[in-house]
Order: C-alpha cells, then structure tokens, then sequence
C-alpha cells in the first residue's frame, strides 16, 4: 500500500486514537501531519516499515512529545510529556473513532461545522476537497473547522461515547451528519462530480463503521441500508447531457444489483427487533423501488402504507406529500390529488410539481400546466427547472 | 472546569402563568438547587429581581450613562444563574437541560467559566 492509500484509509482511526492521547485535536493534527512527512521522506530511502500505522503512531506521538517540549517547560508539562512517553500505542484503537466522531458531531456545534470538522478528522478530507463540495471559500470552511476546535477546547466538549441515557439523542444528531454528507454528495446538481462521489462514500464508510461499532443500534443500519440503496442508483439519475431522469424512467439494468442486494438485507434487519425507526422505514421504502423489476411492478400500495407508519412516527407535511404520491399510485391519481389538496407547505415546489404530475398522468393538461408553472415559480435548482419546463412544453403541446 | 448557568426568561410570560403554575415551578426550582447542591456540583448562584428594578450603565461620548433597565432590549431577560463545577460540557448539559423554567419559555446559556479548570 502507497502512503497516499495509507493516509486515505488509516488518517482518520489513527488520529482518534492520537486525539485520546495527546488530549487536544489541534496537536493531534498536527503531530500526524508531521509524520506522514517524514514518512515520505523516509520510506523512499529505507523502505517502508514492516508496519506502517504502527510506525506513523510512534512518530506522531513522538512528534506531539516534541511539541509539548518546545512550547513550555513548566512542571504540568512536564508531567504530561511523562504521560504521553509512557502510552504505548501501536494500532487505532476503533472506539476512538466513535469519540470521535460523537464529539465532532456534538450538539453544541453549529450543524455545519459539526459536518466539516467530521470530513475534516474523522474521514481526512483536505479543507480544499471540503470547500469545492459545499461550494464555499476554502478560507471560510478552515475558519469554521478552527473555531469548533476553539470551542471543543474551550468548553471541555468531552472526547467520549455519550453514556446510554444520551446515548440515542446524540446518535441521532451524528446520523443527521452521516446523511447530511450523504445527501450533498447525492443531489448532483452542480459541483465536480468526483469530489460529491467521494461524499457519498464517505458517508456509507462513516455509517459502515457506525454499525460495526454499535451494533446494538439498528437506525444505524436503517441509514446505511438507505444510503446503498439510494447510491445503487446514482449513475441512473441524470442521462448523458446532465438532464434528470425519473425513477419511472430510469435504467434498471444498470443499477447496481450488488449494492441493492447488501441494502434490502440491511433494511430488513433494522426493521426487526423493535419500533421501526425513520431511517429503517425510508430504507424499506427505497428497497421496495429497488427490488421491482420494472416501474409498473413497484409495490405501490405497500410503500404508501410505509408512509403512513412514518408519518404516524415523525408527522410531516413532506412525508404526507410523498404518501399523497404512492397512493395515487396504487389507488388512482384522483385519490392522490384528494390528499395534495389537504397538504400546507408553502413555497415547497415538489407540492405544485406532484399535483402537476397526477394531472398530467390523468390528462388533465391545462390544469397540469398550471400546476407546473407554480412549481417553476419556486424551484431554486437548474435540473430540476428543466426538467419542470420540459414537462410544461409536453402537457402544453397537448393543449395547444 | 466550572460552568456559568445563565437562565434566561421572558418575564410577561412568567407574570402571566396562573399562581398555582408558578409556585409549582418555584418548587421545582428549590428541589433542583438542593439537588446540585447535593451533588456537589453548586458553586454559587442566585435569582434577579426583575429588568423593572435593573439599572445599566455604559460610556456614551468619553462619559459614563446610567440609564434605566437592562443592557438589552430582548424578550428574554436575565432571571438568575448558576455556577457549577463539572467534569466537562456534557455534564454540564445534562444539569443545565433539568432548570424548570425551560418547560414555561425560559433558555439556559451555557458558558464555560475562565481560568477555573481545576485538572
């Protein structure tokens, strides 16, 4: 393994683990940082150490050691240097990857920064590649990853797995993270296409180890489920000119079977054992349209009754919108526009863009053109815009 | 590592709460100062009188103005704190998130206290 793989797959277990020792993120970093250079300086020279993340550990600690030599001699130090020369460490301890990750994600940090200090550490993506893919100044993002560190130290935010009473509250805030990235990587709209595939996975890795590490915690599957079912997908979504392809539309020859098939097993387990959670609920919903071999044979019915378990969980005008949909499809589209109608989401322009679909399905196609000029008046994203003003020249040619 | 509990309350809605509700709070109150106090985690702490008997003073143009109320105009107003000593931020939120007033409109501002460390 070259040590640009080594840093891809090792950078963010072997740093936990440095973080649990040193005590502080920032000299974590900055010890692996310089450990990976002196790596590249040396391996060339002497050959590579018989074991690489065992030798990168021992250089990063020594590192640290240096660093707290060099700043102060006081005696607190002085006793902390005895400490840290005292901690044999040889390989990443896999539950600091889970502190931290939980304290990358504390509540206490404002969601954005709590996703970029967690692609930043926990998965070792370079402020750049962090920038490109949220679309915003690298000088930005590296101000917001500093100021979390300052307020990591600064409060005492705790380098540890919370107890189980916190437990499934601040789980949940670190799968908002995990999907978070998931979902910025998905909607590919705009953006280098490498670097949001690359979100993508990062996502399924972060919820890969999740599970392994907690076992126990089945919306962990639930997410992971969701997340390969959703990326079994993603090359189907847009065709060769970048345009939005319908799931009705899409070719289902080129999913990938493989994913699909880890996902609907995944999804199944974590609807078993207990209350469904959202993320099992959505994974099962999403394994429904994977698993049906054509369009006309999804499960319709099924999917709108997975819906209305959701929505009786985590009521939601969104979720009524996407039941309103899977019940016109299973029931006739006259009963989906019923319960369209009895939807509020004002501004939301999948509302107006539904309701224009069912009337175009149903051949009402003046009404449906109003309905998809409402939505073009909202719709923020140029995809999206094309494909509603594609739809809105069908339907009108008709008319006309 | 000590902690600075600021609760924050709108006081219309407070004056407002039927007596009943109000003294059930106070109560409550009583029973989670005793509780911290138990714990060994209480410090210090203490309830304000309210932004009617505040008075604020500031420099304006090189000279100092006393002026009548609280620094900040807000809906919420500070009602009393809380110093407490804790092992980190989580400790401290889980005491925090147990104030009464949270469930009648009231916030808690968490802040760390500086140069109290004690490890």
């Amino acid at each position: 393994m070259n040590l640009e793989e080594l840093h891809r797959r090792e950078y963010g277990r072997i740093l936990a683990t440095l973080i649990r020792v040193v005590r502080d993120i920032g000299d974590a970093e900055d010890a692996l940082q310089e450990a990976f250079a002196a790596a590249m300086v040396q391996w060339p020279k002497e050959g590579p150490p018989r074991n690489p993340v065992a030798w990168l550990i021992t250089a990063a600690r020594n590192k640290a050691i240096d660093q707290l030599r060099r700043r102060t001699l006081a005696e607190q130090k002085r006793q902390e240097i005895a400490e840290l020369a005292a901690q044999e460490v040889d390989a990443p301890v896999p539950l600091d990857s889970l502190r931290l990750i939980f304290t990358c994600c504390h509540p206490s940090l404002a969601p954005e920064a709590q996703v970029a200090l967690t692609l930043r550490t926990v998965c070792g993506l370079t402020t750049e590649e962090i920038a490109r893919a949220f679309l915003v100044p690298p000088a930005t993002l590296a101000q917001r990853i500093v100021r979390a560190k300052a307020k990591i130290k600064g409060a005492h935010i705790p380098y540890e797995v919370p107890e189980d009473d916190a437990l499934a509250e601040r789980l949940a805030a670190v799968l908002t993270v995990v999907y978070l990235v998931f979902n910025e990587g998905y909607t590919a709209s705009f953006g280098g296409d490498l670097i949001r595939k690359e979100l993508c996975s990062e996502a399924i890795r972060l919820a890969r180890m999740l599970c392994e590490l907690l076992p126990a915690e089945r919306e962990c599957t639930g997410l992971l489920a969701l997340m390969l079912l959703h990326d079994a997908r993603r090359d189907t979504r847009t065709d060769a000119n970048g345009e939005i392809v319908t799931l009705e539309d899409q070719d289902r020859s080129r999913w990938d079977r493989a994913r699909i098939a880890e996902g609907a097993a995944l999804a199944e387990r974590a609807l078993r054992g207990g209350p469904p959670g959202e993320y099992a609920l959505q994974a099962a919903i999403a394994a429904l349209h994977a698993t049906a071999a054509k369009a006309a044979d999804t499960d319709w019915r099924q999917i709108a009754e997975l819906y209305a378990v959701l929505a009786g969980i985590y009521p939601s005008p969104v979720i009524e919108l996407n039941r309103a949909v899977a019940v016109a499809m299973a029931e006739g589209c006259e009963r989906g526009l019923a319960l369209l109608a009895a939807i509020d989401l004002p501004g939301y322009y999948l509302l107006p863009a539904a309701r224009a679909d069912l009337l175009r399905r149903l051949g009402r196609n003046a009404e449906a053109a109003d309905a998809y000029r409402a939505a073009l008046a909202l719709v923020t994203n140029d995809a999206e815009r094309r494909f509603l003003s594609r739809r809105l020249a069908e339907v009108s040619a008709v008319v006309h | 590592m000590q902690y600075m509990l600021l609760c924050c309350i709108d006081e219309s809605r407070w004056t407002a709460l039927a007596t009943g509700e109000r003294d059930q709070v106070m109560k409550e109150y009583d029973d989670f100062v005793q509780g911290i106090v138990k714990s060994g985690h209480y410090r210090a702490g203490g309830r304000l009188d309210g932004v009617a008997t505040s008075t604020t003073l500031r420099e304006r143009n090189g000279r100092l103005v006393t002026t009548d109320g609280p620094f900040a105009e807000t809906k919420e107003q500070l009602g009393g704190y809380h110093l407490i000593e804790c092992r980190d931020l989580d400790e401290a939120l889980a005491i925090a998130r147990r104030i009464p007033t949270l469930r009648v409109g009231g916030a808690v501002e968490v802040r760390p206290v500086l140069g109290a460390s004690h490890d």
